[in-house]
């Protein structure tokens, strides 16, 4: 199962190498990573996407990184509302007789553009990383030339639905 | 190097020049010492070399008890020897680079067996870190995953606070090594002690160990013992750790509950007592993997369920409902499904359990039973009168020693006879490297101990082979007249190996035997030290008490029968019910 986690850290030289380093160690394997500053100064919040056999190693992982001493704080945010956000850099090949098509097939992504070529057309797109998945699937045909993910970054909503609230609204129910 | 040594050779050696040098701004390794003197400190293992010798400078003019070994290896081993008997942390200096990847294995020991120690190695100049400069070794990426923590000191300002953090951090929760690594020119730089951020007590905010147990799961877990009709109490080294033997006994004599112990939770309890039923695990006592395999109950204070325990998982303790006691969260359910966790100090569970008073379990008809198993399966062999057994020498040391010894061992068979014929009265008189095994570690590991404990006996049994690792430490023993009674059970074999071959792969005896051996008597006697050798069962009780009496170091080399085997045996992958080599009496 995918679980994202974030851990949020004192802003030492190598904390980060402690939290991978123990990762690897403990043979989990990182969907990805990615880490900044907090409001906070001197505190980081790294955020985790991890694929995780069961709730014990579920349970190691989050016991075995809020020992570390320089961690402060470990939350599985994966069964809360939030919000999941992820950047991508798509360079697509791009003739000029089909840029106009491209363009109106990617829209309901909202990429942006910000570089552009004879041949070549460089969108930016932002959002869950399952609409970063769709976009790239979309462009494909065209030929990607690169691809660059940043990895996953989230915020626990302000509001969070309960699940026993949410459910009756289901379609599917 | 000889350049640096020399530009600060000149300061007065004497304690009348000290009142000079308090007067002058102090430097980093000044800094260091001062601080190490601050922690109470009063012994430092270590070894010197090119990035620490301001280090070494400094203790040269505020004076530190420090003794040098002959290997850094050495120098950790003692440390961990020291920790354990002491209950205090080990301290220990080595240079950069090699120096420090010397340290490895013992960092690495010090932290599955959750050691105290306080380590300082040396590290070239901050401009040139990353440049592969002369004795550079990343030593906080190699330790990073075999240290509680670890710090590279930044800034000279930053030293008292560092190491006041350093022990807190190796001395409380899961105790355990911390690492401390300091550039060489900020053991030089002037520390300026409006600068230094040192707080009166430590507080980390990502580390706040728990010592007080949960209420509620103390009740729980008083409920689950008075019910239970099999209990048993599984001891780890977490009751040693946390100085709650007393309790222990107090504990299980008020409510009458039978223990075992892991290897390293040996001494918990003494050896000889009636509700003691020893050691469990691959070489453990029948009777006590019988308990653990028959109980309806286990209590678990302080043992983390290591695989040469608990044997096959997946069967262990079939029957049983599961309290876990432990500091460290992590160890609850990481490897044993937990019914009642209680994340605590092991003195702070044990008292908390003690002010309650409850009903207690019956417990007569299931220790009437252990009692009967204990009588018709006890650790077995089968004398012989050509061949001394090695589990005779180590029978004989504890008549000798009445059981009072220190006893360190190094890793493999005689290790594991050295846990089932010596039966220890004492808490902290058992020195051995449970989690890692490593080889070499028991002879500097008596040095620790007997540094630790100048008025006690310290007996190091070693096999031939681990011995040979690091025998280069017989020096000390000359040097400090350190009474330490070096006991080799020889069998010209890396008998654990060769056991193993013997049993799993139809003997076929692949670079398991040594049948070239120094001259054990006088390699010994070249390092001054009185050689014995013991080749008779009928010499060996007058030869060992006479070694063992006396008041120098001694060795001792013991030629025992080389295919003797440890018995009783839990197979690798195997349950705890499944042993060979059992013998019903
Ligand atoms: C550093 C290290 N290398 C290898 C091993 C694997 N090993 C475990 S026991 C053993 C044999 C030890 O032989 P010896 O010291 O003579 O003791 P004996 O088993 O004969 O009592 C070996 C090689 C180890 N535990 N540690």
């Amino acid at each position: 199962m995918k679980r994202v986690i974030t851990v949020t850290v004192i802003n030492q030289s190598g904390v980060l190498n402690r939290v991978t380093g123990l990762l690897m160690k403990r043979q989990f394997n990182i969907e990805s990573i990615t880490v900044g500053h907090t409001e906070q100064p001197n505190i980081s919040k790294m955020t985790l996407v991890v694929n995780i056999e069961d709730d014990v190693k579920l349970e190691q992982l989050i016991k075995q990184l809020s020992k570390q001493i320089d961690v402060l704080k470990v939350n599985d945010i994966t069964d809360k509302s939030i919000v999941l956000r992820e950047l991508a850099l798509v360079k697509v090949v791009s003739p000029p007789n089909l840029r106009l098509e491209m363009n109106a097939i990617v829209e309901p992504f909202r990429p942006q553009i910000v570089d552009t070529s004879k041949n070549v057309v460089t969108y930016q797109v932002v959002g869950h990383p399952d609409k970063i998945d769709a976009f790239i699937e979309l462009v494909r045909p065209y030929g990607i030339k690169e691809l660059t993910r940043t990895g996953v970054t989230a915020t626990v909503r302000e509001v969070q639905q309960s699940f026993y609230e949410s459910a009756p609204l289901s379609l599917l129910k | 190097m000889t350049a640096n040594a020399s530009t600060n050779a000149k300061i007065d050696a004497s304690p009348s020049g000290m009142q000079e040098v308090e007067k002058r701004p102090k430097n980093g390794a000044e800094i260091l010492i001062q601080a190490l003197h601050d922690q109470g400190v009063d012994i430092v293992f270590g070894y010197p070399g090119g990035a620490v010798l301001h280090v070494y400078d400094a203790m040269y003019k505020n004076p530190i008890r420090h003794i040098l070994t002959r290997h850094e290896q050495g120098a950790i081993h003692a440390a961990e020897g020291y920790a354990r008997v002491s209950n205090k942390p080990g301290v220990v200096i080595a240079t950069s680079g090699p120096g420090a990847t010397n340290l490895v294995t013992g960092i690495t020991d010090a932290m599955i067996d959750s050691i105290p120690l306080v380590i300082f190695t040396g590290q070239v100049a901050t401009n040139v870190i990353g440049s592969d400069a002369f004795q550079e070794a990343d030593i906080i990426g190699i330790t990073t995953p075999i240290t509680k923590h670890n710090y590279q000191v930044q800034d000279v300002n930053d030293i008292p606070r560092i190491v006041k953090e350093a022990f807190h951090i190796a001395n409380t929760g899961r105790k355990g090594p911390v690492l401390i690594d300091l550039p060489k020119n900020i053991s030089t730089a002037i520390f300026d002690e409006t600068k230094a951020n040192v707080p009166d007590e430590v507080y980390l905010p990502g580390y706040q160990p728990n010592y007080k147990p949960n209420y509620l799961q103390i009740q729980k877990a008083i409920q689950a013992i008075s019910e239970a009709k099999k209990p048993v109490v599984l001891v780890g080294a977490g009751v040693l750790f946390a100085d709650a033997c007393d309790e222990l006994v107090e504990f299980v004599e008020k409510y009458r509950l039978p223990v075992v112990t892991t290897l390293l939770g040996l001494g918990s309890i003494p050896g000889t007592h009636e509700l003691n039923y020893g050691m469990a695990g691959m070489h453990g006592a029948v009777v006590a993997n019988d308990a653990i395999t028959k109980s309806d109950l286990i209590i678990n204070i302080g043992s983390r369920f290591d695989d040469r325990l608990t044997g096959d998982t997946s069967r262990f303790a079939p029957e049983a409902k599961i309290i876990h006691i432990d500091i460290d969260p992590a160890e609850i359910g990481k490897n044993i499904r937990t019914d009642i966790p209680i994340v605590a100090d092991a003195k702070e569970a044990l008292k908390a359990l003690l002010k309650n008073d409850f009903k207690a379990p019956d417990t007569a008809e299931w220790i009437d039973y252990l009692n009967k198993v204990r009588e018709e399966y006890p650790f077995w062999y089968e004398a012989d009168d050509k061949e001394v057994l090695p589990q005779q020498i180590i029978e004989l040391i504890h008549k000798i020693t009445n059981g009072d010894a220190i006893v360190t061992t190094d890793v493999g068979q005689h290790q594991m006879w050295a846990a089932q014929y010596y039966l220890q009265n004492h808490s902290h008189q058992w020195v051995t490297s449970g989690g890692l095994g490593t080889m070499g570690f028991g002879l500097p590991a008596a040095i620790g101990a007997q540094f630790a404990k100048p008025d006690k006996k310290v007996i190091s049994i070693l096999g031939d082979a681990g011995f040979q690792m690091t025998l280069q430490e017989l020096a000390l023993l000359k040097e400090f007249n350190l009474p330490v009674k070096v006991i080799i059970i020889n069998n010209a074999a890396l008998g654990m190996v060769r056991q193993w071959q013997e049993l799993f792969y139809d003997g076929r005896y692949s670079q398991s035997l040594m049948p070239v051996q120094p001259d054990f008597v006088k390699l010994a006697e070249s390092y001054g030290i009185k050689g014995y050798r013991i080749q008779t069962i009928d010499e060996a009780e007058k030869i060992l008490t006479e070694a063992i009496n006396s008041d120098e170091p001694v060795l001792v080399d013991c030629r025992v029968k080389q295919l003797e085997n440890v018995y009783p045996m839990v197979p690798a992958g195997k349950a705890l019910f499944e042993m060979v080599g059992v013998k019903k009496f």
